[in-house]
């Protein structure tokens, strides 16, 4: 008999070394998350995932699961702060669904539906930050990128070639291309790569691709990512090496 | 008028007038402004109808990559975006060196009947019937969408109806109502199922009846007030817009025809990807937006008109039975009056509904629309151009893509822009017949807006108000101080 902790009510099996997150996911509970992806070590670093554990708050994907745990996701307290927390990330990037090729793939877009915001909150950034289109197959546009470095762990962990990075501290925080040039044209970056794949929101992109899938059949047209989520853990990755839950490339 | 300048477009001495600001006009898309300068004896001097522009845009869209831009198009425009949609994919196509399936084609050109379909029937029955129906000077409170839903409630609902299937037809090409992503470089994304034909075809004879209902009505209006619709804002002008080979009305593609205002050919079948060595735009420091004009003609004699007005009388048949029909009844009534009428455009515009929807049926029953061939591509090219008769007339879209795929230059003629001189025209011609040498009142002041919700213009693709719109029309005295102020609220009412 394997141990259990207590989610919103709900009693959840884990094995020894699973986080709050795996073993909820596995066991059917969503908890809303962004950065957190299933074939990469946890990474704490957007905090969507937060919950309260015994009545402190914790980010549940770094949160080993312990038996005899209680924990609160699906409250108002954790959904409110969730949302305030995406509306940050809306108002800091340029992200402009209505012309944005990822809408109906973003992560973000589809988390945002999920919680109910319906306005940024707060005033908008409008970063000036200029696209990297120099790669003749592979967009760069910056002005979406919520720092969750997916793309800077699986170029190096899976594809091994530390082509991303993240520089600068706090608000000056950016992600750069490991080129002298600093271009992505003067990487060994591949339309194949790992990288290409996990992108959450629309940075990285295949090119002239762009709208080619219909309104109605992307990913999250037809069923929240609630439910999908469910659905892709744990994902892994097939024999070629692609994922079939990760979003952009088909 | 010998003490006053003929043209109206600058008063010889301003300083001693006193201005009328008509802002924002009512009932048009988007946000205008009019003013007149008046003398003490209510002689008008100086009429110019100011328009703000979506220049902004052609900076916005630079870097971006191309095949972003038919989607990224389409919020210049609430009212039309699938226009500029249509348009930015054509000049893609051109980019990709694409030649359209037949697939393609069909379901661009019938996402582009049913943007004409609801906008023609948004234009007549919500902004333009009101006036019609009651009189340019009838009682303000009721002149709008709400008096006529109470008055004529059939016609209203007809109105309502027509918008709604036009709005279906683009919902089913372009995936949505308004940001749809249907039109992409070299082609669709998607083709028409055949459950999505059949909820079309449904309702398609109610909508070529309910057409042909409002085209009976326009000419019933016509008949009843033969003298002054004749009248009304009349001028002589040239014209532009796009034909098919054969010289047919088709508002998706053909080649340009210009006439001038004597029904000289200008030039005809000319390919619009060079539109810059007949067309040159002009600018005045009083207006955002620029003065086009033919350039053999020169900046002060070559503005011309565009939109059904001219697309109906200068093509030389329509390529559906009733539209056909209905422009041979409407070329022949009166000896041709209603051709050459300010008032003309409503006629024009309602033959072009009824071809939209014969259009949608004929193309509804083609098996072309559930081909799975949907994207084409070829040599890529530098400079795309694509040019398409949006339900205002002519439009122009203008791109230079990079080796890199980043859009680097954009240029934009919407039809709007082409129609500004004309505009400008007919509510001077208004204001000699109806304002000059009168006392003021709001209805006097209504036919130069009559005369402008004619072109149907599209101000500032942005705002859309149904007739709510506030008006503020101040009597200025020299030193701009305010003599008297008529203001309507949103509700309608005037004080
Ligand atoms: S580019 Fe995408 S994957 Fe990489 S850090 Fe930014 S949002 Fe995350
Ligand atoms: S998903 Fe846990 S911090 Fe981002």
């Amino acid at each position: 008999m394997s141990d259990t902790f207590q989610l919103d009510g709900a009693s959840i099996p884990f094995k020894a070394g699973q986080t709050v997150m795996q073993a909820a996911l596995a066991g059917g509970h969503y908890i809303p998350h962004l950065c957190y992806h299933p074939e990469f070590k946890p990474h704490g670093s957007c905090k969507v995932c937060t919950v309260k554990v015994n009545g402190r708050t914790a980010a549940s994907c770094t949160m080993p699961a312990e038996a005899g745990l209680s924990v609160e996701s699906n409250i108002e307290e954790m959904n409110g702060l969730r949302r305030t927390l995406v509306q940050m990330l809306f108002a800091e990037g340029n992200h402009f669904c209505p012309s944005c090729e990822k809408s109906g793939n973003c992560t973000l877009q589809a988390l945002g539906y999920d919680l109910e915001v319906h306005t940024a909150g707060f005033r908008h950034m409008y970063p000036d930050r200029p696209l990297d289109a120099s790669h003749p197959d592979i967009l760069l546009d910056f002005n979406r990128c919520i720092l969750c470095e997916l793309c800077v762990r699986a170029s190096s962990e899976v594809d091994g070639k530390n082509v991303f990075s993240l520089a600068g501290r706090g608000i000056a925080k950016h992600l750069i291309v490991n080129a002298k040039s600093g271009l992505l044209k003067d990487t060994n970056i591949a339309l194949t790569d790992k990288a290409m794949q996990v992108c959450p929101v629309g940075v990285i992109l295949q090119k002239r691709i762009g709208f080619s899938v219909p309104i109605g059949e992307r990913r999250y047209d037809q069923r929240p990512i609630s439910a999908q989520a469910l659905d892709d853990a744990p994902r892994q990755a097939d024999a070629s090496g692609s994922c079939t839950a990760c979003e952009g490339t088909p | 008028m010998t003490d006053l300048n003929d043209k109206l477009e600058t008063a010889v001495h301003p300083e001693n007038l006193r201005r009328v600001a008509i802002d924002p006009v009512s009932r048009v898309e988007g946000h205008g402004k009019v003013t007149l300068l008046l003398d003490e004896n209510d002689r008008v001097h100086q009429v110019r109808l100011h328009i703000v522009e979506f220049r902004g845009f052609e900076k916005f869209v630079q870097g971006r990559p191309y095949w972003e831009a038919p989607v990224m198009v389409q919020r210049l425009c609430g009212i039309c975006p699938v226009s500029h949609h249509i348009a930015a994919s054509k000049a893609m196509d051109m980019i990709v060196g694409a030649t359209l399936t037949p697939t393609a084609e069909k379901v661009r050109r019938l996402m582009h009947y049913g943007q004409i379909l609801q906008s023609h029937a948004l234009h007549f029955f919500h902004l333009s019937s009101p006036d019609l129906l009651f009189g340019f000077d009838s009682d303000v409170a009721k002149r709008n969408i709400v008096g006529i839903a109470a008055a004529y409630p059939e016609v209203a609902k007809q109105g309502v109806l027509l918008r709604k299937y036009g709005q279906e037809v683009i919902r089913i090409t372009a995936g949505k109502r308004i940001h749809g992503t249907g039109s992409i470089p070299g082609g669709v994304n998607k083709n028409v199922s055949i459950e999505e034909r059949d909820y079309l075809l449904k309702d398609i004879e109610q909508m070529i009846a309910w057409s042909r209902d409002a085209l009976a009505l326009i000419r019933q209006l016509f008949e009843q007030n033969l003298d002054s619709y004749n009248a009304f804002g009349r001028f002589k002008t040239h014209t532009l817009n796009l034909v098919r080979e054969d010289g047919a009305l088709d508002l998706y593609h053909g080649g340009l025809r210009a006439r001038d205002m004597d029904g000289n050919t200008l030039f005809d079948h000319y390919d619009y990807s060079h539109y810059w060595d007949v067309i040159f735009e002009d600018v005045k420091t009083w207006s955002y937006m620029k003065f086009p004009f033919l350039r053999s003609l020169g900046p002060e004699q070559g503005w011309y008109r565009v939109g059904p007005l001219s697309r109906v009388t200068q093509c030389d048949f329509i390529p559906t039975p009733l539209a056909n029909q209905a422009r041979k009844a409407f070329m022949a009534f009166n000896g041709g009056s209603a051709t050459g009428a300010t008032l003309g455009f409503h006629w024009a515009r309602m033959i072009e509904m009824l071809h939209a929807a014969e259009l949608i049926q004929e193309l509804l029953h083609d098996p072309d629309l559930q081909g799975s061939e949907l994207v084409s591509k070829g040599q890529r090219q530098e400079r795309g151009v694509g040019v398409i008769e949006a339900p205002r007339g002519t439009l122009i879209h203008h791109y230079k893509v990079d080796e890199h795929d980043q859009i680097v230059r954009c240029n934009l003629i919407v039809s709007t822009t082409h129609n500004n001189q004309a505009m400008n025209e007919a509510i001077r011609q208004v204001a000699r017949q109806y304002i000059d040498g009168r006392k003021l009142t709001e209805g006097l002041l209504n036919h130069i807006e009559v005369a402008i919700r004619a072109f149907d213009p599209c101000l500032s693709c942005a705002t859309h108000a149904l007739g709510k719109m506030p008006l503020q029309v101040e009597l200025l005295d020299v030193e701009g101080d305010v003599l008297s102020t008529l203001t309507r609220s949103a509700d309608g009412a005037f004080s």
